[in-house]
């Protein structure tokens, strides 16, 4: 019999998650509610609480009272809540409509799972295997609505359909549907458990079979498959086995799964003909080799003895030196696919699972820190959207508060991060997570980033058990997303689980119980079991050994699922009984499911029978080369004219005022910024702690006061004129704003993610090779920014299919290229903060400005689309990022500010209102020396320049320290509220008060 | 003097916790596991017999499922001990023998949850209070000023001033189960530390009180003044380059104000006799 028990906040209580229903549906659905109030609800079977334990009835139905009490006693707060059971809260409470959101079947239900543990403290040993308790959300509506007003408020505002179930009903309608609220979503799979061998066929037959099992396998891929089966060697192989000559489903899922762009980056590693503007064409033999791991390998070298990678481009993350005692961890991911289709999930998945990337990295790192950047179409978006894609600020919503329960909860610091707009960013978001984590330099007297695998040793998978959720995501996300993409690819994280499966298996590393880990992640065991066999030459693992959330899962699905909170350990069969002991004290599923063999194999069980048989050479290796035409045409005119304003106080105002620019503080403090206690320069700084810091600053380790410094650039909207402009000054913007804070500039490492739009040629995709041209000259720059730099780059990822497909059109994202930057602080106590600190200080601006206003927002306000794009001359402003640095180690600075999206009027406003004081600055000889117009000077974003301030005290040795290079004095800083800036001969060009530049940078998004 | 902080299930300012006690003068302070308390193995188990102080750190126990600190406070007063009877009957003899208990933020709330606080007397075990959702319905971090009740015979509060902390909780409006019970405890000196304007008024008006809590109370002890809870973090104040403002102050050395907190804990132990748990 179904049970519910129904908690609501008392009426004298306000409601907050029923307010903000009301609210958003006023204002962005245009529906007027005079009342919504929620509730909880937990409905199970009273099967599952045993009988003779004397709370249940003689007929195994529970009491109403009994209901009630448990209800009062484990999920209400007797000072808020009410309690009901079995729909008494809906004859209870008043409305006009009901609206129900439950889970799916099989949807990760983490309130069900806490409700169930609850219930099991409380009832004991009563309750029976196999049953759950499964959490809903009730909404009580208030207001004149209309049938399809309700629906469209569930859709818009209450529901995902791709993961949640609505049930609605009008206050009359009550009494005749009630037995549909007592149904649970169990997850009941009645296809026979099997596995199916395919036949290939011929070209026409392998196309279909790789669309109708979501492969994303090619013809030359299909081929290569095909001509494997072939192969005498493989064909006795199988024999002996027990397998015929075709492959198994298994065998394929697995095949696409380790083959799929997301697995195997194939595009970066393809070989590409590239043509420029004048014709000349050369062959790059893989991007990845040539300016990627190429630029490390060159930057290494430079460094000789300096160097500081430990491990790179070898594991789930990178890993640099922190100090003797410390290595440093870092990983950034993307999530793009899930987050467009569950802002929520796809998000809080994102973030929880790049967590795992550090701890799956050498023998596992404990995190520091999360990094979040967040690519969205304007959250007032007024347009109309082509189908099943979601409004951008639902997006918005959906992809804050993932991050936020996935961060918050985790206990890990969101220290940096942004938030970029562009309406190309309509058809997908781009949602980048990343995780540093921090281990000892040595473990057991070997280096800790290194991990190894020996024939005999165990396969054991820890953490949750195995669903159908997250089947095919690796190669959903090598898909573009189209009106079908598959709801199946879409995961919730769960936190706290994986915080659990976090706490044991740092203990178990610290025992040395485990030789290697890594996470199970794209491609779920299949992936993870299949790359730790590479160490030692192959793995037998019994699928059927796996713990699953519920029966009737196929063994396909098992190997490839990628549910979520999973790591595959490798153990000594001589350390197995602790490990499983200590999982069991410390309420981990540990699972021991093969061993690692070196037979050259990698081989699947399922119910005695062998299911799996791959080469590991063919898996790992056997994947074709790509091949890419790219083709570069420079898209828009050379224009370096730019128009000038009347008002450039009003202009400042209005791009003070852009999304791009604006303040993002309503989501900065909703992130946690400083648990651990690690913080020394937090994002929000200033005088009322709410100026926008260039980096954060954290101290990895407490004791000690050498700090660790993290950034990021990110510049798409300069990708429409080149994407060599647009990558070089993302690596700039960041290593920029690394040295605003105080770090050493001789010690930067890097991260690339790159998030592209499809660069291989379909009947939608006619401008393939342009797409695939826009590639080349990004990782070009990448390459020859960092090198200039001396940044090493240590680890990223790519994501290639960015774009939505309907009726035959295509909607494609910006180019874009994240650049993550670390830094060493040598001593987190010379810090500097981008706020002004006391008038009377010098304001200097280092750099030289350039008529680059190509992609500027100064344009995009005007509605100007030409321009020459800010380039990096990154040779030059080396020189000047390191006499910086040496003035701040000198304790000369007391401010700096990178000048980046608005140039130099932004940050010189930025600056002043944070700190709280206004500037008296005269600039009209410097534009004259630049040959610049006010509006040049004021609004270009040529990169590589800095705000800085100066203690009187200290101006002398400043001067004499910067000598030669770039840098000009603009004024000083002023007692008066104001920044004022004026030309030549004292005529104003600019004159604003703090008061009104802070209130235009902070009213955008203040109520998001 | 031993002191014990409690992870897991989701506790996450263990490791700085720990810190704050070992700076503030703590000799022996262990992080243990709730799972610990649970061993079937005597040898294994975690009792409270050793310790003289507790600390229930901040995090979000169990993901805020059942709200705050709900599902742990289950999990304390329902699920047998191997060794018999709860935790939290282990708690409510801690509590009595005089020894000291820090709840902070999540640890706050289970305290508060558990009926723990305002205090045994008042509730006799029964929950009166609670922290409910901000009054602006987010999750927020920022550092607010507190004012403290000179008057409360508070041990962790003693002569401190004016201090500024963070808070970073989505439930910390403190409400009791009628309209007069805080105003009750403020008159006897239970409200140890009020959220307060720059001048040290206490306050109800967002930002300086971020949640809306009544009166501004943002913390509650009991009326021996040896259990304390509240919602900021006094932990991740242990240094000075913590405060958000650091780089517009005089350097007056690395210590960071939260330590004062602790300090006074370690020196009311210092002085302490205890009467058997």
């Amino acid at each position: 019999m179904i049970h519910r028990i129904e908690i609501v906040t008392a009426p004298r209580h306000t409601d907050p998650r029923g307010e903000w229903v009301r609210h958003h549906a006023q204002m962005f659905s245009g529906l007027k509610l005079a009342a919504v109030r929620t509730c909880d609800v937990y409905a199970f079977d009273s099967e599952a609480i045993a009988a003779g334990r004397g709370r249940s009835g003689h007929d195994g139905k529970l009491e109403a009272e009994t209901l009630h009490d448990l209800g009062g006693e484990l999920f209400a707060d007797p000072i808020l809540h009410e309690v009901y059971a079995d729909g008494g809260a809906l004859e209870r409470i008043g409305f006009d409509w009901y609206v129900e959101v439950g889970f799916l079947p099989g949807v990760t239900d983490n309130l069900g799972r806490t409700a169930k543990e609850s219930l099991q403290y409380r009832l004991g040993s009563g309750w029976a295997e196999g049953h759950q308790v499964h959490s809903a959300t009730g909404y009580f509506l208030t207001g004149d609505l209309e049938p399809e007003d309700v629906a469209r408020l569930a859709r818009e505002w209450l529901a995902n359909e791709l993961i949640q179930s609505t049930l609605i009903m009008a206050k009359g309608e009550v009494a005749g549907c009630r037995d549909k609220l007592f149904r649970l979503p169990r997850m009941e799979l009645t296809a026979p458990v099997r596995v199916e061998t395919v036949t290939l066929g011929d070209r026409a037959a392998m196309e279909a079979i790789s669309e109708s099992r979501l492969l994303a396998l090619n013809d030359e891929e299909m081929a290569a498959i095909q001509s494997y089966y072939a192969r005498d060697a493989v064909r006795r192989a199988r024999s002996a086995a027990g397998l015929g000559p075709d492959p198994t489903d298994v065998e394929l899922e697995v095949l696409a799964q380790t083959w799929s762009e997301h697995c195997k980056h194939k595009i970066f590693n393809a070989e590409i003909e590239y043509t420029d503007e004048q014709g000349r064409t050369e062959i790059i033999r893989s991007l990845f080799d040539t300016y990627i791991r190429g630029t490390t390998d060159r930057v290494r070298e430079a460094h000789g003895e300096r160097d500081w990678c430990l491990s790179v481009f070898v594991d789930n993350a990178g890993v640099v030196k922190f100090d003797d005692d410390w290595s440093f961890v870092f990983k950034v991911e993307t999530h793009n696919s899930p987050s467009a289709l569950d802002p929520y999930g796809g998000a809080l998945t994102g973030i929880v699972g790049v967590n795992r990337d550090p701890f799956g990295t050498g023998r596992g790192a404990e995190l520091l820190f999360n990094t979040d950047v967040f690519c969205f179409a304007s959250p007032f978006h007024e347009a109309p959207l082509p189908p099943r894609l979601l409004h951008p600020r639902r997006i918005y919503e959906g992809v804050r508060l993932g991050v936020e329960h996935g961060g918050n909860k985790s206990g890990i610091p969101t220290i940096n991060g942004s938030l970029t707009f562009h309406e190309r960013f309509l058809g997908q978001p781009l949602v980048f997570c990343g995780t540093g984590g921090i281990m000892p330099a040595s473990l057991g007297g070997r280096p800790s980033h290194e991990k190894w695998v020996s024939p005999g040793h165990r396969v054991v998978m820890v953490g949750g058990r195995v669903g159908k959720d997250g089947i095919h995501g690796a190669t959903f996300s090598s898909r573009e997303l189209d009106e079908r993409s598959p709801v199946s690819a879409v995961q919730i994280g769960d936190p706290i689980t994986q915080k659990k499966m976090f706490d044991f298996l740092i203990v178990a590393r610290d025992r040395a119980l485990y030789t290697a880990i890594t996470d199970n992640g794209a491609g779920g065991l299949s992936s993870s079991v299949g790359e730790m066999a590479t160490f030692c030459g192959g793995a037998e693992i019994h699928l059927d050994r796996a713990p699953l959330k519920y029966p009737g899962l196929q063994p396909w699905e098992i190997f490839i699922s990628e549910s979520q909170e999973r790591m595959t350990l490798a153990v000594s069969p001589d350390h197995i009984p602790e490990l499983l002991e200590l999982a069991r004290a410390m309420d981990v599923e540990a699972t021991d499911l093969g061993q690692f063999t070196d037979s050259g194999y990698l081989r699947a069980w399922h119910d005695g029978r062998v299911v799996l048989l791959l080469d590991m050479d063919f898996l790992h290796h056997g994947v074709p080369t790509m091949r890419i035409k790219a083709r570069w045409q420079p898209p828009i005119p050379h224009e370096p004219n730019s128009p000038a304003t009347e008002d450039a106080g009003a202009v400042l105002i209005a791009l003070l005022g852009r999304l791009n620019i604006c303040s993002k503080e309503s989501v900065v403090r909703r992130y946690d910024h400083e648990v651990q206690g690690a913080s020394v320069v937090k994002p929000l700084v200033g005088v009322a702690d709410d100026g926008p810091s260039d980096a954060a600053v954290i101290r990895p380790v407490l004791e000690s006061n050498r700090g660790l410094a993290v950034a990021h650039g990110i510049c798409p909207r300069y990708s429409d004129f080149d994407t060599h402009a647009m990558a070089g000054c993302a690596v700039d913007e960041a290593v920029r704003s690394l040295v605003a804070v105080g770090a050493d500039p001789e010690q930067i490492a890097g991260l690339d993610n790159f998030c592209w739009c499809d660069p291989l040629p379909s009947p939608t995709n006619p401008d393939a090779e342009f797409k695939a041209a826009q590639l080349v000259r990004a990782a070009q720059a990448l390459a020859e920014v960092c090198e200039a730099y001396g940044v090493p780059l240590i680890s990223g990822k790519d994501s290639m299919k960015n774009d939505y497909v309907w009726e035959g059109r295509r909607l494609s994202i910006l180019p874009t290229l994240l650049f993550s930057a670390v830094g060493i602080v040598e001593d987190v106590r010379r810090c500097v903060t981008m706020d002004v600190k006391a008038p009377g200080d010098g304001v200097y601006l280092i750099g030289d400005t350039r008529r680059e206003m190509g992609g500027s927002e100064y344009h995009a306000h005007l509605g100007v689309s030409a321009g020459d794009v800010p380039r990096v001359l990154a040779h030059q402003a080396r020189h000047w990022y390191r006499a910086l640095a040496g003035a701040i180690r000198n304790g000369w600075v007391r401010s700096a500010h990178d000048c980046s999206d608005g140039g130099l009027a932004v940050a010189l406003a930025e600056s002043a209102f944070a700190g709280g004081f206004g500037m008296d600055l005269r600039l009209g000889e410097l534009a004259r020396e630049e040959g610049l117009s006010s509006d040049e000077l004021l609004f270009s974003e040529t990169p590589s320049r800095l705000v800085v301030t100066v203690a009187s005290q200290h101006i002398d040795d400043f001067e004499a320290h910067l000598d030669g290079l770039p840098c000009h004095c603009l004024g000083h800083v002023s007692e008066s509220a104001r920044l004022r800036i004026t030309g030549d001969s004292g005529e104003t060009w600019l004159e604003v008060s703090l008061a009104d530049l802070k209130a235009a940078w902070q009213e955008t998004l203040r109520e998001m | 003097m031993k002191t014990l902080i409690l992870s897991g299930f989701g506790t996450n300012c263990e490791r700085e916790t720990a810190l704050a006690c070992r700076l503030a003068g703590g000799a022996e302070v262990e992080v243990r596991h709730i799972t610990e308390i649970y061993r079937a193995d005597p040898q294994g188990r975690l009792t409270l017999d050793a310790y003289h102080f507790l600390v229930l750190a901040g995090g979000f126990l169990d993901g805020d499922d059942l709200g705050s600190a709900r599902a742990c406070a289950n999990r304390f007063r329902y699920l047998s001990v191997p060794g018999g009877g709860t935790f939290l009957d282990q708690l409510v003899g801690f509590i009595r023998s005089g020894r000291l208990v820090l709840g902070i933020c999540n640890g706050f709330q289970l305290l508060v949850k558990l009926g723990l606080l305002p205090g045994l007397a008042e509730g006799q075990g029964r929950q009166q209070a609670t922290l409910a959702p901000n009054a602006n319905g987010r999750f927020e971090d920022r550092w607010v000023r507190l004012a403290p009740d000179s008057a409360s015979s508070c041990v962790f509060t003693r002569g401190i001033e004016g201090i500024e902390l963070p808070v970073r909780h989505g439930e910390g409006r403190l409400i009791g189960e009628d309209d007069g019970l805080v105003a009750g405890l403020m008159e006897r000196g239970l409200v140890p530390l009020r959220y307060a304007l720059e001048d040290g008024t206490p306050t109800e008006a967002y930002p300086h009180n971020p949640n809306g809590s009544p009166h501004g109370a943002a913390s509650l002890c009991n009326a021996t003044g040896t259990v304390m809870g509240l919602m900021p973090h006094p932990e991740a104040y242990h240094r000075r380059t913590n405060h958000p403002r650091w780089t517009r102050m005089d350097d007056t050395g690395d210590d960071g104000d939260g330590l004062r907190i602790f300090r006074n804990a370690y020196e009311h132990l210092a002085n302490a006799d205890f009467a058997a748990a």
